[in-house]
């Protein structure tokens, strides 16, 4: 089956049910979205499916239509993406290994709402789990990035 | 005291000690110096300084034996030694390094040596010196007990320091110059007719001279690096999707591997079929192991896929198994047979509360799992000759032991490669998933086999946070906390987790009560007692360890009692503190929070205080008894590190503390039922959510003089601060975690 990711076409062999995660992670190397629950509980698989962000935990390959951005394809070490440059700002990350998924929902949620009000920011983040408390972080970081896409 | 001085003393305590204590092996391995884990693995044209620095042609790497498990150890220990070494942090590789006995953790055993962090005696100090010797015998590289900064602090800096006087020599060999002439910056030594020799160009040298060994440190007036903000080297890899972590490793060749197993833990495995399994998509071989089966597939979720399909018959759990039981267990555990320690016997407790009005109240603390997000990881690769182990793990020492045991191979051709990891919490303190992988790679010889845990799996398998129980007992005189008894029953977490490593404890676990006995407040009568319960699950080191469920303990049952005498929370535990350091993170979470101000209706503060790890901590909390429940509305935090060595990583770790204790305090318990943990994911062990997150103000306070690791000490007061404010805002005492059992959280 054909799955565009990141831009790249990728032919893969595998069962229609296999959750798009571990098309990625197993199947393609790609790394960057992570495996935390594996019931969309805590948000560290999200990626972009047409520009909007899923949990591809839960997400069976079959039914992938649409190009998949994961945060490989967001931005990289040399062009961060504004979310990743406010993630980096801020020294969010500790073990660092829920921000994949953090930076997309902030990614998507910002594209629908540039100029988040606190609550907002609530209600759009909270689907994804952090286990070191970076939350406070995680606020301040969306908040920055907000402001820096709005002046882009 | 000058360092030399210090060094002359410690060496001289441990020697004597050494003798009148009997464990003259351990003084042996103390006078041997370590060998040095680099020189095995040199290539031509590279020189080795320390064990802490390594220069060769491709550059300086800084060699950083403490796990980073997300708390930022690798950048702080890199910039302990990059201080003095005059390099930047961005011209250096960081490197975990291979395990050695040379990285045996010296703080770590001090604290558990069974003296108060605030006793700096003489005795104290040499029963610390006891306890080094032990730690360099067992050869212990371990991460954890808040340690990665004290223990590095001296011996990454004067590694740093003496690879930099070495350096120097070598250029005053080189180009002729005096080396008081020589000037060392951004790793080169700086030649006073403007030109450079750069470390890397140094380092044949250095290889064939004696390394300078009298050094001393710079004043911290005079540091570049240190005290000040500085940006982790891994956070924009942790940005970007690109650092790969143990479960993202790579080795050319590697199949996919899960486990299933008992999940009564520790209990057996009577028998399996797997005829639906073996003939599923991508499964290459299904192994019996110890306690279940792994699945070897193409891909990590086929392998989860058929070892689901696989049907098991079950051992009994080797422990009760409903919650009653144990329960049970801790309850007939006060008794005078079953005390494990009595630290603390101020005044005459009995006397003060025979005919007394007592006030009695009984605490409880359940299992918690550790549940960092990455589940746990191992690939391992089995040669007739050589191991190869990648994976993340706070004790990779032990590792190195497990595996040479498990396949007969060489002690020193076991080559254990140090991973990032997903966060640990203690959760890395144990290697099954090692041994486990072992078991399956050693039937695929020559195939890397790398077993991922399913979260459930992970889940179910937390060798979890101690089940504890406390009774209290106090009398109140004058407005004044005048007696305070208390009692704690737990099974010991450090016999339970040295008992999977083979080890036995050495002495009583103090565990059971930190947290608890050595709190540095003066009341007239005060005894604090632990109490040894049976074994029942097997037990861990959660963020904390024993204070973890002691601080909660000891904080509210005081806060009970002050209520009761009828004074100010705050006001009383600082009339009762004896030492200067603590009171001053009282006082300043009294002055951060506006301590006494109105907060209006519906609202409640409290304040809780916990020394542990050395760390005198206070928080104050702010709650709101909202219609949908409590809402955590504020936090203040005031901790006595000694030097807060990073700011930025400082305000992460504290408020990350803050959260975890709050959050677990809030909603998450791991309960048995028919011996099987009944949470086995996020959905049943909640933690606190971002919408939950209160605002956190931090301060870090340096009056010490000993410098601490904050990854733990913030953990204690979060919980019985919250329990103290939701009881100033609602009247509503409550004794048992998770308080949501007693009260809806927004």
């Amino acid at each position: 089956m054909k799955l565009t990711v990141n831009g790249q076409d990728h032919e893969v062999d595998v069962e229609e049910d296999m959750p798009l995660l571990w098309v990625l992670r197993d199947e393609l190397g790609i790394t960057g979205p992570k495996y935390g629950c594996g019931i969309a509980q805590c948000g560290a698989c999200t990626v972009h499916v047409d520009g909007v962000a899923v949990r591809s935990c839960q997400l069976p390959v079959g039914a992938v239509e649409y190009e998949v951005t994961t945060i490989e394809g967001l931005g990289t070490p040399d062009a961060l993406h504004a979310v990743q440059a406010a993630w980096v700002e801020h020294q969010v990350a500790q073990c660092g290994y829920c921000q994949s998924g953090q930076i997309m929902a902030a990614a998507s949620f910002l594209e629908t709402n540039d100029d988040p009000t606190d609550a907002d920011i609530d209600v759009a983040m909270s689907a994804n789990l952090c286990r070191c408390g970076t939350y406070p972080r995680i606020r301040e970081a969306v908040k920055t990035a907000a402001k820096n896409l709005r002046s882009a | 005291m000058g360092r030399v001085t210090t060094i002359a003393r410690r060496t001289f305590l441990i020697g004597s000690v050494a003798v009148a204590g009997g464990v003259a092996f351990g003084a042996y391995m103390y006078k041997r110096p370590g060998e040095n884990p680099l020189m095995a693995d040199l290539e031509e044209g590279e020189a080795v300084i320390t064990p802490y620095v390594k220069i060769d042609a491709e550059g300086v790497t800084l060699i950083t034996p403490r796990t980073d498990l997300g708390q930022g150890a690798y950048s702080v220990q890199a910039a302990l030694i990059a201080e003095e070494l005059d390099i930047e942090l961005d011209q250096v590789r960081v490197d975990p390094g291979m395990p050695s006995p040379a990285y045996y953790n010296t703080a770590l055993s001090e604290e558990g040596a069974p003296f108060r962090s605030t006793d700096e005696s003489f005795m104290a100090e040499s029963v610390r010196g006891v306890m080094d010797v032990l730690m360099k015998f067992l050869g212990m590289q371990v991460t954890g007990g808040s340690t990665s900064v004290p223990d590095g602090y001296e011996k990454l800096r004067t590694a740093g320091a003496v690879a930099r006087e070495t350096l120097k020599a070598a250029a005053s060999q080189k180009s002729g110059v005096p080396v008081g002439q020589l000037k060392t910056a951004k790793g080169a030594v700086q030649l006073p007719d403007g030109s450079q020799l750069t470390y890397v160009e140094l380092a044949p040298v250095a290889a064939t001279i004696r390394p300078v060994t009298n050094v001393t440190l710079r004043d911290p007036s005079e540091w570049r690096l240190l005290g000040k903000p500085m940006r982790r080297h891994d956070i924009v890899a942790k940005s970007t999707g690109t650092l790969p972590y143990g479960v993202d490793f790579k080795v050319d060749g590697m199949v996919h591997a899960t486990v299933k197993l008992n999940p009564r833990q520790g209990g057996a495995m009577n028998g399996f079929d797997a005829s639906a399994a073996e003939n599923m998509r991508g499964v290459k071989k299904i192994v019996p192991i110890t306690g279940g089966v792994g699945v070897v597939a193409d891909n990590t979720w086929r392998a989860i896929q058929a070892a689901n399909a696989i049907e098991f018959d079950w051992g009994p759990a080797p422990y009760p198994p409903e919650m009653d039981g144990h329960w049970e267990a801790l309850g007939n555990s006060f008794n005078d047979e079953q005390i494990e320690a009595r630290n603390r016997d101020d005044g005459d407790v009995e006397t003060a509360l025979a005919g007394a009005d007592v006030i009695e109240a009984e605490y409880r603390a359940p299992y918690l799992a550790h549940a960092p997000l990455e589940p746990i990881s191992a690939i391992v690769k089995v040669e007739d000759d050589r191991v190869d182990v990648w994976t993340g793990t706070q004790i990779p020492r032990f590792v190195q032991g497990n595996v040479a045991k498990l396949t007969g191979v060489a002690f020193d051709d076991v080559y254990v490669h140090v991973l990032y990891v997903g966060g640990s919490f203690g959760h890395r303190l144990e290697d099954e998933v090692v041994k486990q992988a072992v078991e399956i790679a050693r039937e695929m010889k020559g195939t890397p086999v790398k077993l991922t845990y399913s979260r459930e799996e992970d889940m179910i398998h937390d060798f979890p946070r101690q089940i504890a129980m406390a009774r209290g007992r106090g009398v109140v005189k004058d407005g004044k906390v005048d007696t305070y008894d208390l009692g704690i029953a737990m099974p010991s977490v450090i016999a339970s987790q040295m008992g999977r490593q083979g080890l036995s404890l050495p002495g009583p676990d103090t565990q059971i009560i930190a947290g608890a006995w050595e709190q540095p407040f003066a009341i007239p009568n005060y005894r604090m007692t632990g109490y040894r319960a049976p074994e029942l699950a097997p037990i861990s080191s959660w963020r904390s360890v024993g204070a973890s469920s002691n601080g909660f303990f000891h904080d509210c049952f005081l806060d009970e009692l002050i209520v009761a005498a009828g004074a100010d929370p705050l006001e009383e535990r600082i009339r009762l503190m004896w030492h200067d350091n603590s009171r001053k993170v009282l006082e300043a979470v009294g002055e951060m929070s506006g301590w006494g101000s109105d907060l209006g209706p519906k609202r409640g503060r409290g304040v809780a205080f916990c020394m542990s790890f050395g760390v005198a901590t206070a928080e104050v909390v702010e709650v709101t008894d909202t219609d949908d429940g409590i809402k955590i509305d504020k936090v203040f935090v005031a901790a006595e590190v000694g030097r807060v060595v990073d700011p930025v990583n400082f305000d992460n770790l504290v408020k990350g503390g803050v959260i975890w204790g709050l959050g677990h305090a809030m909603n998450c318990e791991i309960t048995y039922s028919d011996g099987i943990a009944e949470q086995d994911n996020f959905h049943a062990f909640e933690g606190m959510r971002l919408y939950q997150c209160p605002e956190i103000e931090v301060r870090g306070l340096e009056n010490g003089s000993k410098i601490r690791g904050i990854g733990e000490p913030p953990v204690p007061p979060a919980a019985p601060a919250l329990a103290n404010a939701i009881f100033a805002a609602t009247g509503k005492r409550i004794r048992e975690m998770p308080f949501n059992k007693h009260i809806d959280f927004v």
